[in-house]
């Protein structure tokens, strides 16, 4: 019997089939290693990442010509998903860096945690190059329930079992609702292939049965990037979980989500999208409000970025509205496109790097780090209080940073995809969101007083945030590299 | 004669249950149940239509659906017993230390 | 009424009915016994669409399995104590009567198109359904050819789906084991 699939297939999927294996062997090592030597756990996952990373271009090279689809059409490796695969890599190798102390001075065993954190890592990446509906699906699964898992494995910690119990209601939920959504595109088209989806588009006149199913896809994907009006499981969630998982929710499953979102409503719905596109237009200004508005009212810090980080995955909802700039066909489509993939990488270097000075605030306790914590940290550690303002300026978007580059390519793509009013409001919130990153620039420089934040306890998440502060800075001064290197990942 | 509207309305009505379940029950024993009725709708959904397009792929991705579905059962209750310890309950209310 | 009609019927009322006991019944002991009889009634009807291996799957993924799960669960939960607490969600009214205008509203209008569907082409003859062209054989039987599929389009989502079982069963353990040491 002939194999199904030529065995060069395998090789496109190099990077996850060694990363899985490799997090077994951790998953093997945790069952017999000491527990004064766990530590080295955290570095073999770490140098597992990094293996899977160096495989990239490899797989890339042995695909030969890129888009290369795999495996019947149920995955495809083109330079959209290698661009997301290794920004998955890198947060997960900052969240390791952010767990070491975290988990290793906890009552809890390491070699899990670790194994998971891997594996939800497979299931993103396996995401990101997923071109067949139900590919995609389960390695949305396979992400999904690993985080369950991470939300709730500090297990004796009230708050961390009930953020896992919130976020697992909520995202099986969602998860149901966009099946039921998917099931109706099924019956509308005949075929659960994201190009045979598009083709079955442009052939059929319009259906209902196809909107109503387009409509709950579009509720269930919201859900998971955590957009208005699905997203108050998000603070919540950040709140409760582990700090160093709060992080990677913040930033990992956003981006397979984003990924995934792109690939489903462009690749898939992208013949019906006069249809759709008011819908996300619509949420992504309320993601924008409720985002920024509700931050205000935070005196919990992890709460506080949970908020901050609705608002933007509003204004990345922008960017995947403006896919469609340019108009003519080729690569000025895909301006909104590159945007986006700017702005992800400023968004996770300047979300770990907030993220990373919370962590620090552990040491009081879990889950109870306030703005006061802050208070004072200019004169006891200037380095840390110069670290987070260059974070929250890039959070809100002000120059030299990333994040206004990020902002500025987004709302300029918006411009040009005819949504000025989105643009309009998209400004007037980064505004409103300088009250409450002030809040803290403030606590730290203004408010004289002991605040728990100590630096120098932990060297691996003070290189980590060091790594997320050279990065924030230097894309903002020197954006070139990046755009361009953003630019050849999505022309063929 | 039995048509593809028959089975796409009794799982629309069983999706509209299971809906209602997650919103109203707080009990999570119940919401999980409750979200398995969605998924079983989605299957419903799926096998009509495969029939209905003698295509075999709905009737694949519902075997997914149902192996996802039991993957998250697993964790789902195994996040309930760990609630129950910490707080003797299993009412999502009761988990509401946070603020909404 | 013919006869496949009829058992349509009766399959359904039993799917609805365990459905409505699910949501309704306060002792989560009974909710169960009720997606118990909707699980059956489920497989029922997929035998019904021709659907063999899947009714199968769920008599014994989800009759099985799942609700074993779910029992043992209840078991370890005190359940007396339930009976004291809230029953309903403070927002349990709208919540009843946006489903209710869902179901009226978006149900009309998907089982109209679903009705549309049908009139346009009637039902594929099922013998596509169990039928598998493998190199010049042809295969009969609903189990083999969706077997032939599963593991030979699906092969990926299938290994993948394989993760996802593991994940569950280091997440289970991990969360379910109640005592703290961890080594040792």
């Amino acid at each position: 019997m002939a194999l199904p699939f030529p065995l060069s297939d395998l090789l496109v999927i190099l990077p996850e089939l060694i990363l899985s294996e490799l997090a077994l062997g951790i998953l093997l090592w945790a069952a017999v290693v000491k527990r004064e030597r766990e530590r080295a756990l955290a570095w073999a996952s770490l140098a597992s990442l990094a293996i899977a990373a160096a495989l990239l271009p490899v797989a890339a090279s042995f695909a030969g010509e890129l888009p290369r689809s795999a495996f019947g059409g149920m995955i495809a490796l083109d330079g959209f998903s290698l661009f997301f695969k290794a920004l998955t890599l890198l947060a997960a190798a900052v969240t390791i860096l952010f767990s070491l102390r975290f988990v290793g001075t906890s009552p809890y065993p390491g070699g899990e945690y670790y194994a998971l954190l891997l594996l939800t890592t497979v299931g993103m990446m396996f995401m990101a190059s997923g071109t067949h509906l139900v590919s995609i699906y389960v390695a949305l699964e396979l992400m999904a329930l690993s985080q369950y898992v991470l939300a709730g494995y500090f297990k004796q910690e009230t708050k961390s079992v009930e953020a896992a119990a919130k976020y697992f209601v909520l995202g099986a939920f969602s998860s149901g609702v966009l099946l039921y959504g998917l099931s109706l595109v099924y019956g509308a088209t005949g075929t659960l292939s994201l190009g045979g989806v598009s083709a079955a588009l442009e052939a059929a006149p319009r259906s209902t049965l196809l909107m109503v199913g387009v409509v709950l896809v579009a509720c269930g994907m919201l859900f998971k990037v955590a957009s208005a009006p699905f997203h108050v499981w998000a603070p919540d969630v950040y709140e409760g979980a582990p700090t160093p998982v709060s992080a990677f929710f913040a930033v990992g499953p956003k981006l397979a989500a984003y990924a995934i979102f792109a690939r489903i409503f462009f690749d898939g719905f992208g013949p019906r999208s006069d249809d759709w596109a008011p819908v996300l237009a619509a949420s992504a200004a309320l993601t924008m409000v409720v985002g920024n508005v509700g931050a205000l009212m935070q005196t919990n810090v992890k709460r506080l970025l949970g908020y901050s980080s609705i608002g933007h995955a509003g204004y990345a909802l922008l960017g995947l509205l403006a896919y469609r700039a340019g108009g003519a066909a080729g690569q000025p489509e895909a301006f909104g496109l590159w945007a986006i993939l700017f702005y992800l990488t400023a968004y996770l270097l300047m979300t770990f790097g907030a993220f990373g000075l919370v962590v620090l605030l552990e040491a009081k306790g879990y889950a109870t780090e306030s703005v006061d914590d802050f208070n004072g940290l200019w004169k006891r550690n200037p380095l840390a209080a110069g670290a987070m303002v260059v974070f929250l300026l890039s959070l809100a978007g002000i120059p030299p940073t990333a994040g206004f580059v990020g902002k500025y390519l987004l709302f300029s793509a918006a411009l040009k995809a005819g949504w000025p009013a989105l643009v309009v409001l998209g400004v007037l919130m980064s505004a409103v969101s300088l009250f409450y990153y002030f809040r803290i620039v403030r606590a730290m420089y203004l408010v004289d007083g002991e605040g728990e934040v100590r630096w120098r306890e932990e060297p691996a998440v003070a290189v980590a945030v060091g790594l997320c502060f050279a990065g924030t800075l230097a894309f903002g001064v020197l954006p070139q590299p990046l755009i361009a290197l953003a630019k050849s990942c999505l022309l063929p | 004669m039995i048509t593809l509207a028959h089975f796409v309305g009794l799982s629309f009505v069983v999706f509209t249950i299971g809906v209602v379940g997650v919103l109203v029950r707080r009990n999570l024993l119940t919401v999980l149940m409750s979200i398995e009725l969605i998924l079983n709708a989605v299957n419903i959904n799926l096998v009509a239509f495969s029939r209905q397009l003698g295509d075999l792929t709905g009737q694949v991705f519902s075997v997914f659906v149902i192996i996802v579905a039991a993957g998250e059962a697993a964790i789902g209750l195994a996040i309930v017993l760990s609630l129950y310890r910490l707080k003797s309950s299993v009412n999502l209310e009761d988990a509401a230390e946070m603020r909404g | 009424m013919e006869p496949g009609l009829f058992f349509f019927w009766l399959f359904s009322a039993v799917v609805v009915v365990g459905a409505v006991g699910v949501v309704v019944m306060r002792q989560p002991i009974h909710s169960a016994l009720f997606l118990l009889l909707s699980f059956l009634g489920v497989a029922c009807l997929y035998v019904q669409a021709r659907a063999e291996l899947v009714a199968a799957v769920q008599v014994l993924v989800y009759a099985g399995g799942v609700m074993v799960l779910f029992l043992y669960t209840i078991m370890l939960v005190n359940v007396k104590r339930q009976r004291t607490e809230r029953y309903l969600h403070r927002q349990a009214v709208p919540a009843l009567g946006f489903g209710f205008l869902f179901l009226l509203v978006v149900g009309g209008v998907v089982v109209n198109e679903a009705r549309a569907l049908a009139g346009k082409a009637p039902a594929a003859d099922p013998a596509a359904l169990a039928t598998t062209v493998i190199g010049s054989e042809t295969v009969l039987g609903n189990t083999q050819a969706v077997g032939w599929v599963l593991y030979r389009d699906y092969l990926l989502p299938f290994e993948i789906a394989s993760l996802f079982l593991l994940v569950a069963m280091i997440g289970a353990v991990v969360l379910g084991k109640r005592t703290m040491e961890r080594f040792d």
